[in-house]
């Protein structure tokens, strides 16, 4: 598939939600930890060696899940092969629950669902639609119906 | 680099209704052909396929940090997508009608991740005021949320918090002061029970205030 890979290194370059040293290890059988500098821009997981200034990968975080695997350590895994994880290794509980929960909101659906889920709210509270402000208010893609997809 | 291409190409062909779709001319390069492509907009990411049947893209167009304006082209209905940056590519497209460019120039420069945070921080802060306002505490989901996969939204609360290191928003209030406020539960209550709680806790705040409001020896509940 092609893709506009510059713009994905210079996404990898904005300022990043979180960003640790973690160990990393790949979905592949046999793969070791290796440590990667990963940093998560909108609803990408960058990887990078540690003393690289260009990523070794991303992740697009959308149809994903992340599980606890070990008190300090999570993986991410996606819909299509729920069984091919990438594991990641965290200093501490505290810091593996911290990037579970930014992981967890990290995606572009996460976010159109919170979108949608206070629009309803704040029309039940105040009878307007607080949409209308932004001239977005017909969009589709922020439609109640939108949650029961 | 490497991209997780299997979960773009499943993400891209999933059953949710995407956010636009149709066909458009692509300009190949500089000096090259329009392709006819079909495409797919799903959230930050524009899709293309060879026709509306395959299940594989050709490729995608990654759209953080885009502009989308109309162009001079010997194409009708033309407009560009383009990025900043030295080198940086300008993609050329072209709709087969006035109102499909319009679509699409539309829907392209809302599309990004970082347009949509800002709107959902504006309702999170506007919710938080009115909560405020109403004499209660900020009563929000809380931070956590179940996985983030994209089938059944049961089960799934859409915790608005801020994530880590950015400025923004303070961190949503501890706890609340009503102790019937759940937390723990929230974490896996579906949409409607959400609704239910919140519904109840407007309820039980105008019946708080009309009383205030009523006789001192009047009595009675609201």
């Amino acid at each position: 598939m092609r893709y506009n890979e510059k713009e994905l290194q210079a996404l990898s370059r904005q300022p990043a939600e979180m960003a640790a040293e973690l160990g990393m290890r790949g979905p592949k059988k046999g793969s070791v930890v290796k440590r990667r500098l990963v940093k998560l821009v909108v609803n990408f997981l960058f990887y990078f060696r540690t003393d690289e200034a260009e990523p070794v990968g991303a992740l697009l975080l959308e149809h994903c899940r992340i599980t606890q695997e070990e008190p300090s350590g999570f993986s991410i895994s996606f819909l299509e092969d729920p069984e091919r994880k990438y594991h990641f290794e965290c200093c501490s509980e505290e810091q593996c629950q911290e990037w579970m929960g930014a992981l967890r909101r990290a995606s572009y659906e996460f976010m159109r669902r919170s979108l949608i889920f206070y629009r309803n709210e704040l029309q039940k509270m105040t009878g307007k639609d607080p949409l209308e402000q932004f001239g977005i208010s017909g969009e589709a893609r922020f439609q109640l119906s939108g949650l029961k997809a | 680099m490497k991209l997780n291409e299997r979960s773009l190409a499943f993400y891209a062909t999933c059953d949710t209704p995407a956010d636009n779709e149709g066909f458009l001319y692509k300009k190949g390069g500089r000096h090259a052909a329009y392709h006819r492509r079909w495409f797919v907009l799903r959230g930050n990411m524009l899709f293309y396929f060879e026709d509306a049947a395959s299940r594989e893209p050709v490729g995608v167009i990654i759209l953080e940090g885009c502009t989308v304006e109309l162009v001079e082209a010997a194409e009708e209905f033309a407009f560009a997508v383009r990025f900043a940056g030295a080198r940086a590519r300008t993609y050329v497209l072209a709709a087969e009608s006035q109102a499909a460019m319009e679509g699409w120039v539309k829907a392209l420069s809302r599309a990004s991740f970082d347009y949509l945070r800002l709107v959902v921080r504006e309702l999170e802060r506007q919710l938080r005021r009115l909560a405020r306002g109403a004499g209660a505490a900020p009563a929000l989901p809380p931070k956590e949320n179940g996985c983030a996969s994209g089938r059944s939204p049961r089960g799934r609360c859409p915790a608005g918090a801020t994530p880590g290191s950015r400025p923004g928003p303070e961190p949503a209030a501890a706890a609340p002061r009503r102790a019937s406020a759940p937390n723990g539960p929230l974490d896996s209550a579906s949409f409607a029970q959400l609704h239910e709680w919140y519904g109840q806790e407007v309820r039980a705040l105008r019946s708080q205030w009309l009383k205030s409001q009523a006789q001192p020896e009047g009595g009675g509940e609201a």
